[in-house]
C-alpha cells in the first residue's frame, strides 16, 4: 500500500487531513444552537450563515473536488468545448440572484427545509412533493459517487494503492457528519477553499512561467490538437449550439440540487444570498484558469494514463513535492464537503417528503433529525458501495442523466413563486413527461448529453435537459389548460 | 427596469459564434477565452448595480 508514498507529500496530506477531521467533529459546538436535535439545526445550521459563511458553503459545495478533477481532464482531451462551465458558472449567477432569495422567503416563513416542502406547500400535492423529492435524492447519490472518485485520484495521486484509505476518509465524513450535520462541511469549508484558492493561484502564477508564458501554452495545445486531429482551442461549427445549450442548461440545473438548495435556506436572509450572487463569481473565475491546467497538460508534454491525471500529473512533474501533497489534500478535502452538504440535502427530502409524510407523520421534530442522521450516514454508504463494486462509467452516466432529471423539477419548484395558474396535476405531467422523455432521448442517443434535432437546413445538436425541460413545460401548459377547461365545460353546461 | 441588466449576461455569453474566434489576443489569450473571463467581473458589477437597486426591498 506505501510501495511509492512520496513522505514529505504524505506527511502534508495526513497533517491537512487530521485537522479538518478535528475540525468536523469540533463543529457541532460551533455556533453552539440550543439543541441539535432539530433539522432546522443539524440539517440547515439553524438558517444563520451570514454573506461569508454562505460565500464558503456555497462556494465549497458547488465547485466539488470533481470539477477541479474532470473540468482540465475535459478541457485536456478535447479543447475549447470543456470550457463550456465558464459560461455555465457566470449565468448561473444573476439566476439564483432573481430567484433563491424569493425562495429562501417562502421556505423560511413556513419553516421549509427542503424543495419537496416548498412545492406542498404552493400545490398541496403530496404526489407532486414526493416527485420533486424523489428526483432529488436520485439525482444527488451519483453526484457523491462523483466526490469519491475525485477523491480516489488525489489518493492515488499521493502513491496510496488499494481502496482502504478513500473507505477510511469516508467513514471519517460520515461519523462527522452524523455528529455535527450541516456545521461540519461549513467550518470545513474555509479550509477547503483556502486550499484550493492557493493552490490554483499558484498553478496559474507559477506553471506559465515554467512553460513559456500563456501564448506559448495555447499554441503547443493548438497543436496537440491538431496532431490528434480531434478537439481544438475553438469551437468547431457543430459544438457551438451544444456548448451554449450545455451552458444554460447546466445553469437553471444547478440550484435545484437538494446541497446547493440546502446552501440557500441556510442562509440569513435575501440580503446574505443577494451578496453571495455578487461574490461567488470569484470561484468562477478561479474555475475558468483552472479549467487551462488542461492546455498546460499539453504544453508539459505530460504523458497520461487517464485524463483525470492531467492535474495530478501536472502538480507532480512542476512542483515540489511537499507541495503537491498540499494540492493533493485540498483536491481530497475538496471533496468532503460537497459529499457531506449532498448526503444531508437528500437526508432532508427523505426525511421531510417521505418519511414523515408516508410512515410517521407524528414525526417529533428530534426524531426527524434522527432519521436525517441515519439516512445520510446510508447515503453515503451507497455511494461508497457503488463506487467500490460498480465500473466509473456508470456513475458518471448517471450522474449525467441526475442533472436532466433534477432540470425537470424547475417548473414545479420555480413556476409557483411567481404565477398562480399552474395546477399540480398539469406539473406533474410535465415532470413525467420531461424525465421519461429526456431519459428514453439520453438512453437512445448511447448515453450521450446532446440529441440531434433534423431542423431541414441540416442536423443540430442540443442539450437533451434543455430539450426535456421544452418538453416539460409544453406538457404542463397543454394539460393545464385542459384540466381548466373540464369544470368550466361542465358549469356552462350545468348552467344551460 | 434595473433588473433587466441581470440578462445582458445570458446575450452575452449565448452569442457564441461572436466570441468563438481567435483575434484579437489579450496577454497570449486568444478572445474566445479572455471574453469569457471578462464576463466573470463584468457579470458581478452588473450585478452590484441592480443589488443597490433593490436593497431596500427587503
Amino acid at each position: 500500500m506505501l510501495t511509492d508514498v512520496d513522505s514529505a507529500a504524505f506527511a502534508v496530506f495526513i497533517a491537512l487531513f487530521v485537522l479538518v477531521t478535528g475540525m468536523g467533529f469540533v463543529a457541532s459546538r460551533w455556533r453552539k444552537p440550543e439543541t441539535l436535535a432539530h433539522l432546522d439545526e443539524w440539517g440547515l445550521g439553524g438558517r444563520k450563515f451570514g454573506t461569508w459563511i454562505t460565500w464558503f458553503l456555497v462556494g465549497g459545495d458547488f465547485y466539488t473536488a470533481y470539477t477541479v478533477i474532470a473540468v482540465p481532464a475535459l478541457v485536456y482531451a478535447v479543447g475549447a468545448y470543456g470550457f463550456f462551465a465558464l459560461p455555465y458558472t457566470i449565468i448561473v449567477y444573476p439566476f439564483v440572484f432573481a430567484v433563491m432569495p424569493v425562495l429562501w422567503k417562502v421556505a423560511k416563513e413556513r419553516g421549509y427545509v427542503t424543495a419537496g416542502d416548498v412545492v406542498r406547500g404552493a400545490y398541496g400535492s403530496r404526489g407532486l412533493e414526493l416527485a420533486v423529492a424523489a428526483t432529488g435524492v436520485l439525482a444527488t447519490m451519483p453526484y457523491i459517487a462523483l466526490q469519491l472518485i475525485g477523491m480516489e485520484v488525489a489518493i492515488k495521486a499521493l502513491g496510496l494503492h488499494g481502496e482502504v484509505p478513500l473507505v477510511l476518509a469516508f467513514l471519517v465524513l460520515a461519523l462527522y457528519t452524523y455528529s455535527s450535520g450541516l456545521r461540519a462541511p461549513a467550518l470545513i469549508a474555509f479550509v477547503k477553499d483556502i486550499m484550493i484558492y492557493i493552490v490554483v493561484i499558484a498553478a496559474i502564477a507559477i506553471v506559465p512561467s515554467k512553460l513559456g508564458g500563456y501564448g506559448a501554452i495555447f499554441t503547443a495545445a493548438d497543436a496537440a490538437f491538431a496532431a490528434k486531429g480531434s478537439g481544438g482551442i475553438l469551437l468547431s461549427p457543430a459544438q457551438i449550439v451544444p456548448y451554449a445549450s450545455l451552458a444554460l442548461g447546466s445553469a437553471l440545473a444547478a440550484f435545484m440540487y437538494p446541497h446547493t438548495l440546502t446552501g440557500i435556506f441556510a442562509s440569513s436572509g435575501g440580503k446574505t444570498i443577494r451578496k453571495n450572487a455578487m461574490l461567488l463569481p470569484a470561484y468562477t473565475l478561479l474555475l475558468g484558469l483552472l479549467a487551462l491546467l488542461g492546455y498546460m497538460g499539453h504544453a508539459a508534454g505530460l504523458k497520461l494514463a487517464s485524463n483525470n491525471d492531467v492535474v495530478p500529473e501536472l502538480f507532480k512533474t512542476l512542483f515540489p513535492s511537499w507541495f503537491a501533497g498540499f494540492a493533493f489534500a485540498a483536491i481530497a478535502i475538496g471533496a468532503l464537503v460537497p459529499a457531506a452538504v449532498m448526503s444531508i440535502g437528500a437526508a432532508n427530502l427523505f426525511t421531510r417528503n417521505f418519511w414523515k409524510v408516508w410512515v410517521d407523520p407524528k414525526v417529533t421534530p428530534a426524531g426527524e433529525a434522527k432519521v436525517a442522521k441515519i439516512t445520510s450516514m446510508l447515503v453515503k454508504v451507497g455511494a461508497l458501495l457503488a463506487i467500490l463494486l460498480m465500473p466509473t462509467q456508470f456513475a458518471l452516466d448517471l450522474q449525467l442523466l441526475g442533472g436532466l432529471w433534477i432540470l425537470q423539477t424547475l417548473p414545479a419548484l420555480v413556476f409557483g413563486l411567481y404565477l398562480n395558474w399552474f395546477s399540480s396535476t398539469a406539473l406533474l405531467a410535465g415532470w413525467a413527461v420531461g424525465l421519461a422523455g429526456g431519459s428514453w432521448l439520453a438512453w437512445s442517443d448511447g448515453l450521450k448529453p446532446l440529441h440531434s434535432i433534423d431542423f431541414g437546413a441540416g442536423k443540430v445538436a442540443i442539450y437533451t435537459g434543455v430539450l426535456a425541460l421544452a418538453l416539460n413545460i409544453v406538457v404542463a401548459v397543454v394539460v393545464n389548460l385542459a384540466v381548466k377547461r373540464v369544470p368550466q365545460e361542465r358549469l356552462s353546461r350545468e348552467a344551460a | 427596469m434595473v433588473r433587466l441588466l441581470l440578462l445582458l449576461p445570458f446575450i452575452g455569453l449565448m452569442i457564441v459564434p461572436f466570441y468563438n474566434v481567435w483575434e484579437p489576443h489579450l496577454f497570449g489569450f486568444p478572445f474566445f477565452y479572455w471574453y469569457q473571463l471578462a464576463w466573470v467581473p463584468l457579470t458581478s458589477l452588473l450585478t452590484y448595480i441592480v443589488y443597490r437597486s433593490v436593497r431596500r426591498a427587503d
